[in-house]
């Protein structure tokens, strides 16, 4: 059995692809649920249910995919250079950091700015602390080229790490009975709700926007061919006079903000305090979405609906039929991987010997 | 010729839907040279590779001394006697000679090798056919030309009576051609076979005793070698007549446009030492050289992608600008050496790739957002006024062909995208600082891998460029590139380049000695008039 290049696109072979890796996700999961001894019908109609089923349901679940669009768009971004940054979850907490240290921690004391100039403050300090958290291992890369996935992945342990001792330490809120959460937001700089008595806020508004901004970064600037060519091919794109250290750190800056936001806006619009549990590995995640959507910023934006409305429904779900949440973590790593296969099949065909 | 030692009948394989070999049947006799002749994708690779038992054939069969060979197995081509000498040699650098030609042919489960009886068998063999080679040395150590005669040996030690050669002389200088010849001539009149893979023409009609041409899969025409002429072949292969690139000399050669003085640059094998040179308007200097003497720098110098680290380099009389944008703007085209690899950005439709050098002129950006409309239309004028054939500027570079790649590469450096501006229009007299005509052409390979037709067609451009008053500098390890195109020709051995001499003052087995280093790089033996080289 070997793989063969296919010598044109089959257009059977483009609508069956993701058909087939949508069927064999339910089909695998499915066994998962037979195995835990749950009927597998009631479990996928209470899984749709709990996520898209009602209005309360489909709000939390874009509640949950707001983090999700905003560190996908940071690995979409990133990956299309072919900068394998895994360090969202840590560069987000740095963002969050930043966002609460802005917004929270002058409490009485508040420096005389209006609401809206501190709110762009705070997010642009989120920004700049998610990018910095990247700048050093894109330079590293860069110049001496030391391997990205290595650094991201373990400054998420420092950062981790750094924001625990903040917690217990200087940004502890005095008033939280002992346990290590930092000081709220000032409360006009927290995002307002979309929906009345529900939990989804308008920064959904924002990582939509932000989809489209880098669809159309990517599509219509000299920035956007400069990142396509030197994820393409470095060589070439550094013969046709892009700079290939120049982009691989513009969009490291470009990344690692995104993902910084995330955790700002995670803290204004959810939270509006920061404790070390926030994320429940929201940068990692924003991998998979990245992956699912193809690295198309506007398929991002589906991908983590998706993705979120499995994890949300999970929830509930488990409570009614005993099948275990990390079912929803099976089914979108089963999904990852058969879509992976999937867009492989649609480039080659297997060939029996 | 006498009986036949391998017997291909209907042989047919199918990619899709491409047919790469239609019904081909073919003989060989004992003690006889087979040129298989044809471009690229004729099907010469394919064939080869079912008689080797890489690939399977959809029909047809093979007999080796009258047996038929099991399909799909390279152990029982091997057993049946047949050898195999791919272009690019399969040997390992860090063993010895012996070792490389042992690997393989022993035992896994024998606990000792038998050094000395393969040692003795070894030299036995380089012997009879004149193969000389140290069996000690480290094959890292050994030239390229020394190198294909342990591939041979390899060979040979495993019994090969039946030996396939492909493209053995893409890599050699003319002396080691010259040699292997010699040893070919040897190993035929011991009654071995050779089927003989090669585009060159001249070469062809020399070693071989019958040539077989393929084209589009298709076995078109056998011919006697003795009773062929160059041009009959070369319409076989392509179809229709051709007409080579006329060489005129050079009318009108000005003002320097690129001058070296003294330059150093790199490290290792690609580095240039000391390297002077004056290109001036209207000429066309070739620089021969066996590859990996230091031609990747000097292109690369040239193209903006290296950096001197000592010496001066002079565009038009101001020091050359350190970014490929630049240049461009100063009116230099660049052809680089490996399209797929360097050219282009094969993922990226043709359109971004026509204007990916200029893509940060006000023609084509403004305030950091591409002018989509203008940068699509210039594309459209590439495509048109150099007949790039493929998907259209939509489709993605990869899609296209290697000589519509190079097509696209060449149009999108001589076309410039001011309106009207036609790539030869503008007199060869204008020195401004953003010329539209092309001022310096640095071509590396122009027309490596490319089929016939589109090796005319890139050198007619490079010459009616010439004619414009473009100084041009061709990069070539195909002699007979650099001969057809160079008005005057220089030689690049281990980074050191000899002084540019006009090209009829050169012999072809004077460059040859040059690239073989062995010509002192500054007194390089001048020939007479009756022994000059004369292209075809």
């Amino acid at each position: 059995m070997r793989l063969e290049k296919r010598t044109q696109n089959s257009t059977q072979a483009l609508i069956l692809a993701p058909l087939g890796a949508v069927a064999f996700t339910l089909l695998m999961s499915a066994l998962l649920v037979l195995w835990a001894g749950a009927p597998v019908g009631q479990t996928y109609g209470l899984l749709l249910q709990g996520g898209f089923g009602s209005v309360f349901a489909f709000s939390e679940t874009l509640t949950r995919a707001i983090p999700l669009m905003l560190t996908g768009l940071a690995a979409t971004v990133a990956f299309k250079a072919r900068l394998f940054n895994i360090g969202a979850e840590g560069q987000l907490y740095m963002g969050a950091l930043a966002a609460v240290a802005v917004g929270g921690m002058h409490g009485d004391t508040s420096l005389a700015l209006h609401p809206a100039a501190l709110f762009i403050m705070m997010m642009l300090a989120a920004a700049l602390a998610g990018a910095l958290m990247l700048l050093g291992p894109a330079l590293m890369k860069a110049r001496l080229g030391v391997d990205e996935v290595v650094t991201t992945l373990l400054l998420n342990f420092i950062v981790l790490l750094l924001v625990s001792l903040m917690l217990d330490g200087p940004m502890k809120d005095p008033t939280a009975m002992g346990w290590p959460q930092s000081v709220a937001l000032v409360p006009e700089l927290e995002l307002s709700k979309l929906i009345e008595k529900t939990r989804v806020h308008t920064g959904l508004l924002w990582a939509c926007a932000l989809s489209v901004g880098l669809w159309a970064l990517m599509k219509y600037t000299v920035l956007g061919f400069d990142i396509r060519a030197v994820g393409a091919n470095p060589r070439a794109a550094a013969f046709a006079g892009v700079s290939v250290t120049r982009t691989v750190v513009m969009v490291a800056m470009l990344s690692g903000a995104l993902a910084g936001l995330a955790g700002a806006i995670e803290v204004a619009g959810r939270t509006s305090y920061l404790t070390l549990d926030m994320s429940p590995g929201y940068g990692y995640t924003g991998i998979v979405i990245a992956m699912l959507a193809g690295l198309h910023p506007l398929g991002v934006v589906a991908a983590s609906v998706l993705v979120a409305g499995v994890l949300v429904g999970a929830d509930s779900m488990s409570r009614a039929v005993g099948v275990p949440t990390f079912i929803a973590d099976v089914i979108v790593a089963i999904s990852l991987i058969s879509v992976l296969v999937a867009t492989l099949l649609t480039q080659y065909r297997v060939k029996f010997k | 010729m006498s009986d036949a030692v391998l017997q291909l009948t209907g042989i047919t394989k199918r990619f899709g839907d491409l047919v790469a070999n239609d019904n081909i049947s073919l003989q060989l006799g004992a003690g006889e040279v087979l040129a298989l002749l044809g471009e690229n994708g004729a099907g010469k690779s394919t064939l080869v590779s079912i008689l080797f038992g890489h690939y399977m054939a959809d029909t047809g069969h093979i007999e080796v001394f009258g047996q038929p060979l099991p399909p799909g197995d390279p152990k029982a081509a091997l057993a049946a006697g047949i050898g195999m000498v791919h272009q690019h040699f399969t040997l390992a650098d860090n063993l010895s000679v012996l070792d490389n030609v042992m690997m393989g042919s022993e035992p896994l489960w024998q606990p000792f090798t038998r050094q000395h009886a393969a040692r003795a068998r070894l030299q036995d063999v380089a012997q009879r056919f004149g193969l000389t080679v140290d069996v000690n040395a480290q094959v890292g150590q050994l030239s390229v030309g020394e190198r294909q005669r342990v591939e041979i040996l390899k060979a040979l030690y495993r019994g090969a009576r039946i030996l396939i050669l492909d493209e053995p002389t893409a890599v050699l200088t003319p002396q080691e051609s010259e040699a292997l010849f010699a040893v070919l001539a040897e190993m035929v009149a011991q009654g071995l076979s050779i089927i003989f893979i090669s585009h060159k023409l001249g070469e062809v009609l020399r070693v071989s005793h019958r040539v077989a041409v393929l084209r589009g899969g298709k076995l078109v025409a056998q011919a006697d070698a003795k009773t062929s002429t160059q041009s009959q072949l070369a319409q076989w292969m392509v179809g229709h007549a051709i007409t080579a690139p006329q060489r005129h000399p050079a009318k009108n050669t000005g003002a320097p446009i690129c001058v070296l003085q003294k330059v150093h640059s790199g490290a290792g094998r690609e580095k240039l030492k000391d390297v002077c040179l004056t290109l001036h308007a209207g000429e066309i200097v070739a620089i021969a050289g066996v590859s990996g003497n230091g031609q990747v720098a000097l292109a690369e110098l040239l193209c903006g992608t290296r950096r001197a680290t000592s010496g001066r380099v002079e565009l038009m009389g101001q020091a050359l600008p350190a970014h490929p944008a630049q240049l461009v703007a100063r009116g230099v085209a660049r052809i680089p050496e490996d399209r797929h690899a360097v050219g282009v950005v094969g993922d990226l439709p043709v359109w971004e790739n026509a204007v990916s050098e200029r893509l940060r002129s006000p023609a084509f950006s403004s305030w950091g957002w591409v002018r989509r409309l203008a940068a699509r239309a210039y594309a459209q004028r590439v495509i048109d006024a150099f007949d790039v054939r493929g998907g259209g500027a939509s489709a993605p570079a990869r899609s296209l062909s290697g000589g519509n790649m190079q097509k696209l590469i060449l149009g999108r450096a001589l076309l410039h995208p001011a309106p009207g501006a036609a790539s030869h229009e503008a007199g060869p007299t204008r020195h401004d600082s953003a010329p539209t005509v092309p001022r310096l052409i640095v071509a590396h390979q122009p027309t490596w891998g490319l089929d016939i037709g589109a090796v005319a067609y890139v050198q007619a451009q490079l010459i009616a460029a010439r004619d414009a008053g473009a100084a041009v500098l061709v990069i070539s390890d195909d002699l007979d590139e650099v001969l057809t195109l160079g008005d005057r020709v220089a030689v690049i051995h281990g980074g050191y380049l000899s002084a540019a001499r006009p090209a009829r003052e050169w012999s072809r087995e004077a460059i040859g000695l040059a690239m073989a280093g062995s010509a002192d790089r500054n007194t390089v033996p001048v020939l007479t008039s009756e022994q000059k080289y004369k292209p075809l």
